[in-house]
């Protein structure tokens, strides 16, 4: 394999159609479809005493109106995608509530009209009587279980889970120092700039169903939609074409509509389209971030950790369809680059009467990132040490990886560490960040972090080169901005000698590749990128065979580079692959495109049969890439904030970023990761909050009250490469995704405590909230929410 | 009302907004809707050659005006217009769904600085929201298109001055922006 794409700065393939306003996102697919609109309940707990349809089944326009009574799995609860043992009271919703409704935008009715307008205004005309429960909010008084959220979930409790590495009460017995700390974070969102989506096309005549999605999981949307349809796979299609941004909640499965639009369109004969106002996002679109720490410190004279024992309360929200995976995340990532001797760290995950909660961009690493850093933090500030040289005693040494935790992965293995160089990280962000601006109010934060990334179970690509020459290649698993149709270009085309430009990418479409999980947890480039690499390698090899039969050499002996198989160091011998790709297909009848050279009365070069036993047609291969465990990459971020005394405004005078992911594919990529992470991380750690009352309800549910940081609020970031291979994947690789986001919020809050002197305990932060903690200290549970 | 140059009639719903007259009734699904309460900015298009947000305007009130949308910077076989094509060297995108919407905001903001400072372009862009990229890459990108702006170049080709649509409709200093400084 050359490497002439691989790690250079290839500007992207799939911009140009984007920037010519020729994207083609799921709203942006018509064809005729009638529109809908779903009716979703304004209270976070009540029960339906009735729903009443008549009024708005009569309404101009309308097509048909279903609640949960016309559904024939009306009754039937959704999957719980990731069951566990200790999810001992997993809750999921029905596609449609017709008994409670426990979260403000539960789906209670869906309308379908001949426009999206006409379907408002029937919906407007449900009429649905509701009974109102208590309603559960924080998940510390979920915790209190001063109310049930599910009549027969004791305690709120969906699920506990304790671990324990060491001896944790002895050792914080034994230590010289010991210090409790309390943390508290609370719910975030994703907020991609395209809401959901979903149009489908039912044709009766071909008996097959093709549904567009917005989804980051195309694969596992067709394979839910055939068991529920009872559909073999093969006549169900999901393409999620481009997607504007996903960040994790784009691959919760099932939402009602992924079901409710396929099902109205095979009902009704036509195309159904659903689109996502950004008012309803808000609530209907799962969440993330709540959880409450209570964390015991020992550590000794010299700032060396010696027990850590962690129990915090996740707010799952109603339902727990994704499982436990985010606590579990959190649990595993506590610890960070830093040797714990003695771990023990307990959860529960608890129900609240708000919008499930599953993985969004860090899925729960910032918070395991803030509890650590937090905790040195504190550790230094008792001490009088520096920051830095606390997390220099206590970072885990090139030397010691692989390095166990001693705790569960969410891929069912352990936590061990692959690869890393930690104190080079803290070094070198150290060295970049300079030296401190003069002024007041200024201060110094600083967070490490390790991401456990490229999870399993697999993926998938499929690798051909056309009788033109060029390539195509896909995977099951789609885009949400991550350039992939750019670096599987590159993996592919150093392994066949193409250009970049060669290679044409297809993602998340099940009609080109069937097979395959889905976008998230920073894995495409493990997964899908070594899938590519495998597949590529055997159309390689398959090409060097058939040319080399062609030319009469050793296989070993030839090279693919410049669009040909060659003899090593002999340009003029060789053979241009698209002629290897006309020959890798034995044909009766020629067909154009250099075709007659493959046909039965021109000389072979071997005798048999064209096709010897084993070998199949086509200059193609499918191959698949299943990591044995996850690979980790870590970083390190350190800024300088200013902080306006009397307004209490943020500004961030710098802010440097360390990384490690491996080997780098394409470092305008990931270099476009990092920037987009950390904006994502200053918006989550000091502008955007959900603000849900006592009731339940969201009370800033639009872009003019939830804060996004626009251009002003985000700072330059000037951002440094360090690259240890991954040893559990031939490409070397490790994921990228989620590292610009997991320590902000660590480091703001580092930052901000030495430029205010006063200590910060919890998340999101705010010009608000600094003034509050000025004027009276935390109190623990805080504000309405 | 004028689309990319071409004449359009205005559609008779009252309550349909420009975004989705657009991008439904005329197939131009490059504008783009993120909000549809005028804070994101993915739907911005020019108006008379300014820029405005699409979701916010009925199509009625477009009666008369002129509309550019993405589409319309650039013909198909023509270069990308210098914003777009700064855009594509600065990796000023990602996911591409806000893209549209910050490309026409930078054509308005340079028409009215040729030169941005710092400043001026966070100032310039601060009507757009975008989750992907961190604005960094945009900033460059605003930069570079500044520079690209200058040059008399082949990526500024896109429609010759009379059949511009902004250039022939107008024939006022809207449409200097798309000629050489």
């Amino acid at each position: 394999m050359t490497t002439r794409w691989f790690g250079a700065r290839v500007q992207r393939v799939e911009d140009d159609r984007l920037l010519r306003g020729y994207g083609r996102f799921t709203d942006d697919i018509d064809e005729g479809a009638l529109e809908s609109c779903l009716v979703r309940s304004p209270y976070a707990h009540a029960r339906i005493r009735s729903i009443d349809v008549t009024a708005a089944r009569a309404m101009p326009g309308v097509i048909a109106v279903y609640t949960a009574a016309e559904l024939p799995f009306g009754q039937t609860d959704l999957p719980i995608l990731i069951p566990h043992p200790n999810l001992t009271h997993g809750r999921t919703q029905r596609c449609l509530a017709s008994e409670v409704v426990r979260y403000v935008g539960e789906a209670v009715a869906f309308v379908v009209a001949e426009s999206r307008g006409l379907a408002e205004d029937a919906a407007e005309m449900v009429e649905v009587d509701y009974e109102r429960l208590p309603v559960v909010i924080t998940p510390e008084s979920a915790a209190r279980a001063e109310h049930l959220v599910h009549d027969d979930v004791p305690g709120n409790v969906a699920a506990e889970m304790i671990q324990e590495a060491g001896a944790v009460q002895a050792a914080l017995a034994a230590s010289p120092r010991r210090k409790r700390l309390h943390f508290r974070f609370e719910r975030g969102a994703a907020c991609p700039m395209e809401a959901r989506a979903v149009w489908a096309r039912w044709s009766t005549s071909e008996r097959r169903l093709t549904v567009y999605d917005s989804t980051q999981s195309p694969t596992s949307i067709r394979g839910g939609l055939a068991v529920l349809f009872g559909l073999p796979e093969s006549s169900v299609e999901v393409i999620a074409p481009d997607v504007g941004g996903g960040f994790g909640p784009k691959i919760m499965l099932f939402y009602p509509d992924e079901l409710l639009v396929p099902f109205a369109a095979m009902q009704l004969g036509r195309p159904v389209k659903w689109t996502e106002d950004r008012q309803e996002h808000f609530t209907a679109v799962n969440q993330e971030r709540g959880q409450v720490h209570e964390v015991e410190v020992g550590f000794d004279d010299e700032g060396k950790l010696l027990a850590l024992d962690v129990d915090f309360v996740h707010d799952a929200g109603a339902y727990t369809p994704y499982g436990i995976i985010l606590p579990i995340i959190t649990a595993g990532q506590v610890p960070g680059p830093y040797r714990v001797p003695n771990y023990r760290v307990r959860f529960r995950d608890v129900y609240t009467n708000a919008t499930p909660t599953s993985p969004y961009r860090g899925a729960g690493r910032p918070h395991a990132c803030f509890v650590m850093e937090r905790t040195l933090d504190a550790i230094a500030a008792e001490l009088g040490l520096d920051r830095a040289e606390v997390r220099r005693r206590n970072l885990i040494q090139p030397d010691q990886f692989p390095y166990e935790v001693g705790v569960a992965w969410q891929d069912g293995n352990a936590v061990v560490y692959d690869s890393g160089n930690y104190p080079v990280l803290l070094e070198k962000a150290l060295a970049n960040l300079g030296p401190r601006p003069v002024g007041d109010h200024v201060g110094m934060g600083l967070g490490m972090y390790v991401e456990g990334t490229g999870v399993g179970p697999y993926e998938g690509a499929h690798v051909q080169v056309l009788v033109s020459g060029k390539v195509v290649a896909a995977t099951g698993i789609p885009s949400q901005g991550q350039a992939h149709a750019t670096v599987w270009a590159q993996i592919v085309a150093d392994e066949l000698g193409v250009d970049v430009a060669d290679v044409e990418v297809t993602g998340g479409d099940t009609r080109r590749f069937p097979w395959g999980v889905g976008t998230f947890a920073s894995r495409g480039a493990v997964t899908a990128g070594n899938a590519m690499a495998v597949a590529a390698g055997m159309v390689a090899e398959k090409a060097r065979q058939i040319a080399a039969d062609h030319l009469e050499v050793d296989p070993a002996d030839l090279e693919l580079v410049g669009g040909k198989v060659q003899v090593k160091g002999s340009p003029d011998r060789g053979i241009a692959l698209a002629a290897v790709a006309v020959l890798a297909n034995p044909v009766r009848y020629a067909f154009g495109g250099g075709t007659e050279a493959a046909t039965q009365f021109t000389a072979r070069p071997r005798p048999g049969p064209p096709l010897h036993e084993g070998e199949q047609p086509g200059l193609e291969a499918t191959g698949y890439y299943s990591p044995p465990a996850s690979t980790w990459a870590a970083g390190c971020h350190a800024c300088y904030v200013r902080v306006d005394p009397q307004t209490f405004r943020l500004e961030i005078l710098r802010y440097v970023v360390v990384h490690d992911c491996g080997r780098v594919i394409n470092p305008l990529v990931v270099e476009g990761q990092i920037e987009g992470g950390v904006a994502q991380g200053i918006g989550g750690a000091f502008y955007e909050r959900l603000h849900y009352d006592s009731e339940g309800q969201l009370r800033n549910a639009s872009f003019m009250e939830f804060l996004m940081p626009y251009a002003t609020e985000i700072p330059a970031i000037e951002i440094d490469h360090i690259e240890t291979p991954s040893p559990l994947n031939p490409l070397g690789v490790k994921g990228a995704g989620e590292a610009g986001v997991i320590p902000v919020g660590a480091v703001l809050a580092s930052a901000i405590e030495e430029a205010m002197g006063v200590p910060i305990t919890e998340m999101p932060l705010s010009p608000l909230k600094l003034f509050e903690y000025f004027t009276s200290p935390p109190s623990g549970e805080g504000g309405s929410r | 009302m004028k689309v990319n140059g071409v004449v359009h009639p205005t559609p008779a719903d009252p309550r349909r907004l420009l975004s989705d007259h657009l991008r439904h009734d005329l197939g131009l699904t490059g504008t783009h809707v993120g909000c549809e309460h005028g804070v994101c900015g993915c739907c911005t298009v020019l108006l008379d050659g300014a820029p405005v947000r699409s979701c916010l305007l009925l199509a009625v009130q477009a009666e008369g005006h002129e509309v550019t949308t993405i589409e319309g910077l650039a013909s198909d076989a023509a270069p990308l217009h210098p914003v777009q094509q700064a855009f594509h060297e600065c990796h000023g995108l990602q996911c591409g769904f806000c893209t549209p919407g910050f490309v026409m905001s930078v054509v308005g903001l340079l028409e009215q600085h040729p030169n941005p400072t710092p400043e001026q372009i966070d100032e310039g862009i601060a009507g757009n929201l975008c989750r992907c990229t961190g604005y960094a890459s945009i900033r460059r990108a605003v930069h570079r298109a500044a520079e690209l702006s200058k040059v008399p170049s082949p990526v500024r080709g896109a429609f010759s001055e009379s059949e511009h649509p902004r250039a022939s409709a107008q024939g006022e200093s809207e449409g200097e922006g798309l000629k050489p400084v």
